[in-house]
């Protein structure tokens, strides 16, 4: 009874798809195109989290010595502090070879060796977390023996405001275009209710149950979602293998490097997919509801 | 003469006490007052001028609406107490006919009469068994692949006729039938509801057609301004004026 029942409601869905093909095209268009914005604000926000745990995982804070500092002291009470990850002691020496390997050419600091070293004994520390190192600093900075302190702060601030700001804005503008979405559905589905009134009511008369006209049109709105959301991942999926691999082969950047991982990629394509299909089959009930009295 | 309940001994298909519609409040009420009954396998012809209430007594039958007071039992259960499942099983155990079809044109007349199947779940096995043979019996076999701007009124009625029988239902209930067809064709569909009636099928007839009325001497129940003015055992349309 059930596999008549399913037979049934397949063959209502795909006659009534063909019978509005135009509209459930541009429907599915339109589901793309949401999709696909929304989908890049994923792998935007997916990415932007990746940079700042890059960043995160590299940010340090330079604690500069003087010279009368009680090093193993200090280091002790460093350490003591909560939030810390991890703390190194670079000597002055050493100091003027990592400085000179950043620059790329060691030989333009041999006149700065030895005694003419300008630069101090210090400590790198890691904090567990980027929300901290500003504390973290602020505190180190307190300790007797220490010069100064420099931890990039304002980038820092900006790299936290602007994640945040990115992800309030892409969840704003992710259910704005979710809605219209849904609207979109809604309205193809409407329209095939309207074409189909006059069998509605005929079915409510011969005792069809709501379910029964209700899910030819929730399966059109299925897979006007599912063909939408398909569109959207196969232009942003090329879309995003082609900006992936530029990036990866130009930017000079590590922590510039795009998310590759399958996990979590497989886990925003999912999402919208999923996502998609819901949005196809809510603009579907929605517009059924009101027609099912008779 | 007034309704006398002399079909005891049959088992009730419907049982109306004080039924009364009003569709809209404090406008005139479609149906006042009514008291009826009407026993399995009965054959019923409503009566009476338009505006009476035929089709507003039809439409509470079928639970297509619900009285504004007063109580309509079907087979001893009261039909305002039904809640979806039995909503649907009372309307799966009726079949109505209406004056203007209602066949889907984009489907063929077996498709049509099939669809009474589809929509509660009826394996295709039993689809191809029964509406053949719903369509043999009101004559329509040959067409059954035609599609229903192809056939007269009159064949189309027998269709939605087809599509009525085709679960083998209790109750057939009629609205007007013979509104949109020539006195011929018209006859021809009153002596079908017959020949339904007599497998034991309960037959409601609501119509203007005196001479089809007076022909089959059936029960008729006289409705003027939503009052039953009569109710005759092979009965007559005298009584409308």
């Amino acid at each position: 009874m059930f596999i008549n029942y399913l037979k049934y409601c397949l063959r209502q869905a795909v006659v009534s798809l063909s019978r509005n093909r135009w509209l459930a095209l541009i429907s599915t268009g339109m589901i793309a195109v949401s999709l696909a914005i929304l989908g890049g604000f994923l792998l935007g926000a997916v990415n932007v989290d990746q940079v700042m745990k890059n960043v995160q995982s590299n940010l340090e804070i330079a604690v500069f010595l003087n010279e009368s500092a009680d090093i193993p002291a200090l280091e002790e009470k460093i350490a003591q502090l909560d939030g810390i990850s991890s703390l190194r002691f670079i000597d002055r020496h050493k100091g003027l070879e990592e400085f000179g390997r950043s620059l790329g050419d060691e030989a333009l600091l041999e006149e700065l060796t030895g005694e003419s070293n300008p630069l101090p004994d210090a400590f790198r520390v890691r904090g567990v977390s980027v929300e901290l190192i500003p504390e973290l600093a602020g505190q180190i900075e307190r300790f007797s023996g220490v010069e100064s302190v420099d931890y990039g702060g304002e980038l820092v601030l900006s790299i936290t405001s602007i994640s945040g700001w990115l992800n309030s804005f892409s969840i704003a503008v992710s259910a704005l275009l979710a809605v219209g979405a849904i609207f979109l559905v809604g309205t193809t589905i409407r329209l095939s209710v309207v074409i189909r009134q006059e069998e509605i009511g005929i079915m409510k008369h011969l005792g069809a149950s709501n379910w029964f006209i209700r899910l030819p049109f929730l399966l059109e709105g299925l897979a006007i979602g599912f063909a939408g959301t398909l569109v959207s991942l196969t232009v942003l999926g090329l879309a995003y293998y082609r900006l992936a691999a530029l990036l990866i082969r130009k930017s000079p950047l590590f922590f510039l490097h795009p998310v590759t991982d399958p996990g979590k990629l497989f886990l925003v394509f999912g999402s919208l997919l999923l996502l998609g299909v819901v949005m196809g089959g809510l603009g579907s009930l929605f517009s059924i509801r009101r027609f099912l009295k008779v | 003469m007034l309704y006398m309940p002399i079909w005891k001994e049959v088992p009730l298909l419907i049982r109306m006490e004080a039924v009364s519609k009003i569709y809209k409040t404090g406008g005139t009420p479609a149906l006042s007052d009514l008291d009826l009954q009407i026993g399995r396998g009965e054959f019923v012809f409503l009566v009476g001028p338009s505006g009476a209430g035929k089709t507003t007594l039809i439409k509470l039958i079928s639970r297509e609406e619900m009285p504004t007071s007063g109580r309509i039992d079907f087979l001893e259960r009261d039909t305002a107490a039904y809640r979806e499942p039995e909503l649907l099983r009372h309307r799966r155990r009726m079949g109505l006919v209406f004056q203007d079809y209602r066949l889907l044109k984009s489907k063929t007349i077996y498709e049509n009469v099939a669809m009474a199947l589809e929509v509660i779940g009826r394996p295709s096995r039993e689809i191809r068994e029964l509406v053949p043979s719903a369509l043999e019996r009101v004559g329509l076999l040959e067409k059954e692949n035609s599609f229903p701007s192809e056939l007269s009124g009159g064949e189309q009625q027998r269709a939605g006729i087809a599509r009525a029988i085709v679960r083998k239902p209790l109750l057939i209930l009629a609205d007007e039938p013979t509104g949109n067809v020539d006195r011929k064709t018209a006859r021809g569909l009153m002596d079908l509801f017959e020949t339904i009636n007599s497998d034991g099928t309960t037959v409601i007839v609501a119509t203007h057609a005196w001479d089809l009325v007076d022909r089959l001497q059936k029960r008729v129940i006289t409705l003027e301004k939503g009052r039953i003015t009569g109710d005759e055992q092979q009965g007559s349309y005298d009584h409308v004026h």
